[in-house]
């Protein structure tokens, strides 16, 4: 079923009693050619691509949950390209451009809105770096440019520009970056995967990696086994768990972040705003909630959920920027599971099993690499070679001293 | 959050800064092989459950503390000064 | 209406207050529902996505429809529930989420096209012409959607941030909640009661049972009372605890100022408090559910347990003529107190069968097994239309509908920590299970409890657990006489559809317009899961989180899947329980509060000589000295330079971090820090030494001396001072445990200035107590020194390339000493001189800052490859051994200068071969630091540039797209002036 105004017109005029479902609930079968562990953003994006691209239909997406239940349906829905090191920036800049025509390629509306994010920075420092940034995006072929603080005072009138403790010198805006609506990425990639003939498969954990003479074959799962002759592990947040079946330690840690949202207001902030001091990014959500969020809550866990020091730090951040959100009130928070690199930067590469392919270590840059990590790790998994903007995403690369240390901060995982 | 300072006692997580996993403590011999200096300085088993890791009392006494910890839950297992371990009977080479 | 004789109001003070532009009056104790309830107001809002009129369904924050915005100007506060807003005078409370008026709402025209706007219309639409989304769809749809609106000015209110520690934390004062109180109060303990209301008892205040022989609320008054005069009882009203936390931490607002008529300078609006308690007792309550009917969303149709606090607490008919449809004989209670008051009571509509209503008969008509099919009224319900036993309509005239479709146990903070509640069949519900949050006890009708009796003796005994795990005596409490009531309740969830128009549309979810066909719609389309329907149809997103709307909807998903609502399951729990305003929990931050504020001893001097003073990190350092006829900043710092080179300048250092290093193993610690020896550095001397991260790359440098052999003083950039003392703990803590050495950050204790230039040994000798010669102090020295008899420090090194000195003393000492240091300079024809400046001269000298040194180069990086010492270890030398980490792939660092020397760099520039597209593949390096150079009269730059060091005399293209400049710089050795070092050896 295609959508469109005319269909939610035609359904409309007839009960909505027609429309079908977006995907089917197959039992899964004894054997397909490839098994993608992870039915999330990145996991049910890969078998689109798979699919679509490579034609390898015959795969089947995992999930031990629902579709679309781990970070990409928790996270702040920002989608930029604005990275500046080599590997990280043609990666990103891929991915936008995959972002800049996903409801075409889905036919579903993804509501991807390009309304420009902006880092602002506070002394003469930053702003040389946000210099670097802005031109190293240039070099690469995508948008950057620096706003004056007087053009921001135009912008952004809201924010304080008097009493703040760290005064605004400036922002980098990328104008097509924006937001997108989380869930619909993830269901979106779904209904489009199924429709090409992958089965997505709820409610089956996979519990072991079967490995003969170090080639996989298969994998264990509460739903019984099921054979394959490749496996891709597209866990995020769980990454660790699920490499350990296949005896594999990996260079991540996971870390707790935590984003809030406010009750529904009128529209009153029309970009995505990142603070260069206070870890803290806010934009307004269609349905006029203020989307945050902020830093790691910094120790390793797994409870996907947060504790209040960063909750009020983020909150202390806002009130010092744009204090005109007090009165706002903040409804909800929750907290994703992050693969925290030594680097920050992911890895889309073989392990040394032969056949087990990794797709993980995405920090808090996941959302917004979602196409093009699925469009990657196909390609991988497809061809057997790295895509060409994913090549430096190795796995051994922090041995190899090979690093795309973003933040500068080194090995420390949740520095990043 | 609440982390037990062996000298100060129970203190808001925020008196705190967080390390990482207690690999950290075991520093290879300057000549190993890298692939131990990988292990200790990137590669983490990340338990999902029990784990220990490092936390400084850097708003207190100054203390670096190995904290028994689940990671799932976020219960408290235990914790003792990492200068204490040499006293414990744990070797800590530099 | 108000009923005479109901109520406990203060009907001697009566309070006037402003809805909607018109004035109304009502009583102290009214809420803003209450007291417009009384006069007869009932449409309160319009819906979300349908903008239906909406009145009043609850009497709690629970309340999902009858938000508003109150106050004006800076002090606008939206989504305000009328339910938890009490009446003072000066309230300006103003309906929102309407154009132009709340009665006549021109986006009512969604209600229209509700059939096209069913659970997630807009994922399959909007997508073509694709530049029509951010233009025009997206535009539309963010201005209909949102509810109330802010102001768009600062916050000028106060608010405040507490803590608050106790050994019992009860959470609500109901009957459990009181009970418990009074326990563990009794028994010593430090407890902290906190309720939500203003008035405490909990549904005592809002039911006629009786407690102890005497009403509820009079009950509830006098263990109030006891537990006020107990000092080891804090009781906390206005008091919502709002998260639970690990390790028995709880958040809670506290609404301290919002009631108040004049708000008193000194008290915040909101305290937002960290609650550290041992053990933990949640008395929370139930909250009532709606029941999904066909048009049950219209102002009038409200929870029957609303319709009796109404009456009973604020002596409030909610209507006139008043219908009651619930399947519990629990609320028949309702129809009873209502009619006991002289309400009419026109009817009472239960599904259930005759035989199975055991609830007394009353002065209305009962319809048993029987259904409400349908609703009229257009701003507010005039007429209901009920399916009798036999299958008839029957329309009846009513203007209130209460309904009932059993309670909820109010449990969401037991399930903030992960927990997962537990389904009973025998009350139709989600309870807690034991141990969710550890320490915590749940009590009464939060715990499926509902009755008074049971909630009282729930209580009690939960504290009596509490107190026993404290370690204390369980004192024996009488429990006084109450109402048992029913122990079962059955489920009766919606009424079974009869159309698929828009007339049978029966609301789940009233605050996000989520009905029951938007949940079947939903599962049709696959999203069977209840986190897919939730996200799908937004059903529980909305301001109430679901509270009204989670259990209910639950049903209708489990019915359209065929499973039961256990299997079905539920979502997470997440705090904050009621929504917190950001002012509260980020109080403090707004303006400087965010992070402390740092000031060097020379601050007041400084900014008496009119220095514009930045920020350094948390410190504030002048950026240069202004002097008449100085009309930019270049001018300034220009002559600053030239002062230092020329003459003498004098510059507070003071915020670079010194570090205390003593014990006989003092140096053997610093070999393991720095990657240069210093075990060898003998006293009375300083080196430059230069740390790694263990990951190989480069943390920070700086000097440290030797003070005496078991006596060093470690100095470490500004920006690294808290990275380099926590790196030195955990080192000389994990791995030099037993080696004799101790250090401590001594920062603060020490101001510190730096006077450089060829006249600085001259100037140092007016001052000090005996004078210094080169010969005596040569370059590289420290010792002991007397200023006007205080004991100093003085150190022989330089950033700035010229002769120079750092001298130390006491930070008390610090203001005084810089003034006096700044008029010796000016005598000699020196200056003071700032940040600026002081960057020049060391990028004059390649010096390098964090600006290089930013994390993620190395020692090979900054041609320091050298200062790796062959013959010891030192933390980061194996990592940085890596292949990644050297060879002539690596951008190292350079000095560059434009071909044109007017010509302005810009640092964050890109560098390129001379003729090479300026594009990412034929990047090669980018400038850190510029400026331009008063000694050599050109703009110079350091950068980082692919294998730079063979590339000196090379041209290289420096592009800066951000800044608009494409030039030819020579590459050059990173140190332009002096490149020997003979000044500062001078």
């Amino acid at each position: 079923m295609r959508y469109s105004g005319f269909q939610v017109l035609k359904q409309g005029l007839f009960g909505n009693k027609g429309w079908r479902p977006a995907w089917r609930e197959p039992e899964p079968k004894a054997e397909y050619d490839t098994i993608i562990i992870g039915g999330g953003g990145h996991g049910l994006a890969t078998a689109y691509y798979l699919a679509e691209k490579h034609g390898i239909r015959d795969v089947a997406v995992l999930e031990k949950g629902y579709l679309g239940g781990g970070n990409v349906g928790r996270n702040t829905t920002i989608v930029r390209a604005n990275y500046f090191l080599p590997g990280n920036s043609e990666f990103y800049s891929h991915s936008l451009k995959l972002w800049e025509r996903m409801e075409r390629d889905l036919n579903y509306n993804v509501m991807h809105s390009q309304r420009g994010h902006i880092i602002l920075f506070h002394s003469d420092g930053q702003r040389d770096a946000a210099v670097r940034r802005g031109n190293a995006i240039v070099n690469r072929g995508d948008d950057a440019e620096i706003l004056s603080r007087d053009q921001l005072k135009r912008m952004l009138p809201y924010l304080d520009y008097e009493q703040t403790r760290f005064p605004i010198y400036g922002g980098l805006i990328q104008r097509r970056a924006g937001t997108a609506r989380h869930d619909a990425v993830a269901w979106g990639y779904a209904r489009a995967a199924d429709q090409r003939g992958v089965d997505l498969v709820q409610n089956c954990e996979v519990t072991g990696i079967d490995i003969v003479n170090g080639r996989v074959t298969g994998v264990q799962t509460t739903r019984g086994p099921i054979r394959a002759k490749r496996v891709g592990i597209v866990v995020a947040g769980r990454s660790s768990q699920v490499a350990a079946m296949a005896g594999l330690r990996l260079p991540i840690e996971s870390h707790v972040l935590q984003a809030f949202v406010t009750e529904g207001l009128k529209p009153v902030i029309d970009h995505v705003v990142s603070f260069g001091m206070g870890h803290f990014y806010i934009s307004q959500s269609d349905k006029g909630g203020l989307v945050f969020g902020g830093d790691l809550d910094f120790y390793a866990s797994y409870a996907a959920r947060g504790n209040l020091p960063m909750l009020e730090h983020v909150m202390e951040a806002g009130m010092t920027l744009m204090p005109m959100i007090g009165k706002a009130k903040i409804l909800r928070g929750w907290g994703g599971i992050m693969d925290m690199t030594p680097d920050g930067s992911p890895i889309i590469d073989k392990t040394p099993v032969e056949g087990l392919y990794l797709d993980g270590g995405w920090c808090y840059g996941g959302f917004k690499a979602t196409p093009a990590s699925g469009d990657c790790m196909a390609h991988l998994m497809a061809t057997g070679e790295p895509h060409p903007v994913a090549r430096r995403f190795r796995l051994d690369r922090f041995r190899e001293g090979q690093l795309m240390d973003e933040e500068g901060t080194g090995s420390q995982h949740n520095l990043h | 959050m609440r982390i037990p300072c062996p000298h100060c006692g129970p203190r808001d997580r925020r008196e705190f800064t967080y390390y990482g996993s207690d690999d950290y403590l075991r520093r290879p011999a300057p000549d190993a092989p890298f692939a131990e200096w990988d292990d200790h300085l990137h590669l983490r088993d990340n338990p999902a459950g029990p784990t220990r890791d490092l936390w400084y009392h850097e708003l207190g006494c100054g203390a670096w503390v190995e904290v028994h910890r689940n990671t799932a839950t976020h219960e408290i297992l235990g914790a003792r000064a990492v200068a204490d371990r040499k006293a414990d009977g744990e070797g800590a080479r530099a | 209406m108000r009923l005479t004789g109901k109520g406990i109001i203060d009907r001697a003070r009566p309070v006037g207050f402003r809805f909607d532009g018109r004035d109304y009056t009502g009583f102290q104790g009214d809420t803003l529902a209450s007291a417009l309830l009384a006069s007869g107001v009932r449409l309160f809002g319009r819906s979300f996505k349908y903008h239906r009129p909406r009145g009043v369904m609850t009497a709690g924050s629970e309340e999902p429809s009858a938000l508003v915005t109150v106050g004006q100007g800076a002090s606008q506060v939206p989504n305000v529930r009328a339910t938890v807003q009490e009446i003072h005078a000066g309230l300006d409370a103003r309906s929102q989420n309407r154009w132009p008026s709340l009665s006549f709402d021109v986006m009512e025209v969604n209600d229209f096209f509700a059939p096209f706007l069913g659970a997630g219309f807009y994922y399959k639409t909007f997508m073509w012409p694709r530049s029509f989304w951010e233009g025009l769809y997206e535009p539309a749809i963010r201005r209909a959607a949102g509810l109330g609106a802010l102001s768009g000015k600062s916050n000028e209110d106060s608010y405040e941030k507490a803590w608050a520690f106790c050994d019992l934390l009860v959470i609500g004062a109901g009957p459990a909640g009181l009970m418990a109180a009074l326990t563990a109060g009794r028994a010593g303990a430090r407890v902290i009661l906190a309720d939500e209301d203003s008035l405490p008892g909990g549904r005592l205040n809002a039911e006629a049972e009786e407690v102890g022989g005497q009403s509820g609320a009079a009950w509830a008054a006098e263990a109030v009372a006891e537990l006020q005069s107990l000092p080891n009882v804090r009781l906390m009203t206005r008091m919502t605890v709002t998260g639970a936390y690990d390790g028995g931490t709880f958040g809670a607002l506290e609404r301290v100022g919002l009631h108040r008529a004049a708000p008193s300078a000194h008290l915040p609006r909101e305290c937002f408090w960290r609650i550290v308690a041992g053990r933990a007792i949640l008395a929370s309550g139930a909250q009532e559910r709606p029941i999904a009917f066909p048009m049950n969303d219209r102002p009038g149709v409200m929870m029957a347990g609303a319709v009796r606090a109404y009456l009973n607490r604020w002596g409030v008919a909610a209507g006139q003529k008043v219908a009651l449809f619930a399947a519990n004989d629990e609320a028949y209670r309702t129809a009873r107190d209502l009619a006991a008051a002289g309400v009419t009571v026109a009817a009472v509509i239960d599904p259930r069968p005759a035989e199975e209503i055991t609830a007394p008969k009353g002065d209305w008509t009962l319809y048993a097994g029987a259904q409400v099919t349908g609703t009229r009224g257009r701003l507010a319900l005039s007429e209901i239309t009920v399916r009798t036993a036999i299958g008839a309509d029957e329309r009846i005239a009513v203007d209130c509908l209460a309904m009932s479709g059993g309670w909820n146990p109010t449990l969401h903070l037991a399930c903030h920590i992960n927990g997962r509640p537990t389904w009973r069949d025998d009350i139709a519900a989600f309870v807690p299970r034991p141990g969710m949050v550890p320490g915590m006890e749940v009590a009464g009708a939060a715990n499926g409890a509902f009755s008074t009796a049971s909630a009282l003796s729930e209580g009690a005994a939960a504290a009596g657990r509490a107190l026993q795990a404290m370690g204390r005596p369980v004192p024996v409490i009488d429990l006084p006489p109450a109402d048992g009531g029913a122990t079962r309740q059955s489920a009766f969830w919606q009424v079974t559809p009869v159309g698929g128009g828009a007339k049978d549309r029966a609301w789940l979810d009233f605050a996000n317009d989520v009905t029951a066909k938007d949940v079947r719609q939903a599962t049709q389309e696959g999203y069977r899961s209840v986190e897919h329907m939730k996200r799908y149809t937004t059903q529980g997103m909305a301001p109430d989180q679901g509270k009204n709307s989670n259990v209910v909807a639950l049903a209708a998903l489990a019915d359209a899947t065929a499973r039961t609502i256990a299997e079905t399951g539920i979502t997470t729990f997440r705090p904050p329980y009621t929504p917190i305003s950001i002012a509260a929990l980020g109080a403090g931050g707004q303006g400087k509060g965010f992070a402390p504020e740092r000031f060097i001893p020379s601050h007041d001097a400084a900014t008496e000589r009119g220095a514009p003073m930045i920020e350094a990190g948390l410190w504030y350092r002048p950026s240069y000295f202004p002097r008449p006829g100085e009309a930019t900043w270049r001018q300034s710092c220009d002559r600053e330079v030239k002062a230092v080179r020329n003459r003498v300048g004098v510059c507070d250092v003071t915020t670079l971090g010194k570090i205390d290093i003593k014990g006989p193993d003092a140096g053997r610690l610093l070999d393991l820090l720095y990657t240069n020896k210093f075990s060898s550095l003998a006293p009375g001397r300083v080196r430059y030494g230069l740390m790694l991260r263990e990951d190989g790359l480069v943390m920070d440098d700086g000097t440290t001396a030797c003070i005496a052999p078991d006596h060093y003083l470690m100095t470490t950039t500004t920006a690294a001072a808290g990275q380099v003392m926590r790196h030195l703990d955990f080192v000389q803590q994990a791995f030099a445990s037993d080696w004799k050495v101790r250090a401590v950050s001594v920062t603060e204790q020490w101001a510190q200035f730096a006077i450089a230039g060829p006249l600085a040994r001259e100037l140092l000798n007016t001052l000090l107590d005996e004078p210094v010669t080169d010969a005596a102090f040569p370059f590289l020295s420290c010792g002991p020194v007397s200023v006007g008899g205080v004991p100093a420090r003085l150190f022989r090194i330089s950033f700035s390339g010229e002769l120079g000195y750092e001298i130390a003393v006491p930070s008390r000492y610090g203001a005084a000493l810089y003034r006096d240091l700044v008029a010796r300079a000016e005598s000699l024809g020196g200056s003071a001189y700032g940040l600026e400046a002081l960057n020049v001269l060391r990028v004059e000298k390649g010096f390098i800052t964090h600006a290089e040194i930013h994390g993620r180069t190395t020692a090979f990086d900054i041609g320091m490859q050298g200062m790796v010492s062959p013959s010891k270890d030192c933390i980061g030398k194996a990592a940085s051994q890596r292949p990644g980490l050297t060879g002539p792939e690596r951008e190292q660092l350079v000095g560059l200068k434009p071909l044109a020397p007017e010509r302005a760099i810009g640092a964050g520039a890109h560098l390129f071969g001379p003729g090479a597209e300026p594009v990412s593949a034929n990047d090669q390096g980018y400038v850190t630091s510029v400026c331009w150079s008063p000694t050599l009269s050109t703009w110079i730059g350091l950068a980082f540039l692919q294998n730079g060091r063979a590339r000196h005399g090379q041209t290289v293209r420096l592009v800066d797209h951000m800044r608009g400049t494409d030039i030819l710089c020579e590459v050059t050795h990173p140190v332009f002036f002096d490149p020997e070092g003979g000044r500062a050896r001078a």
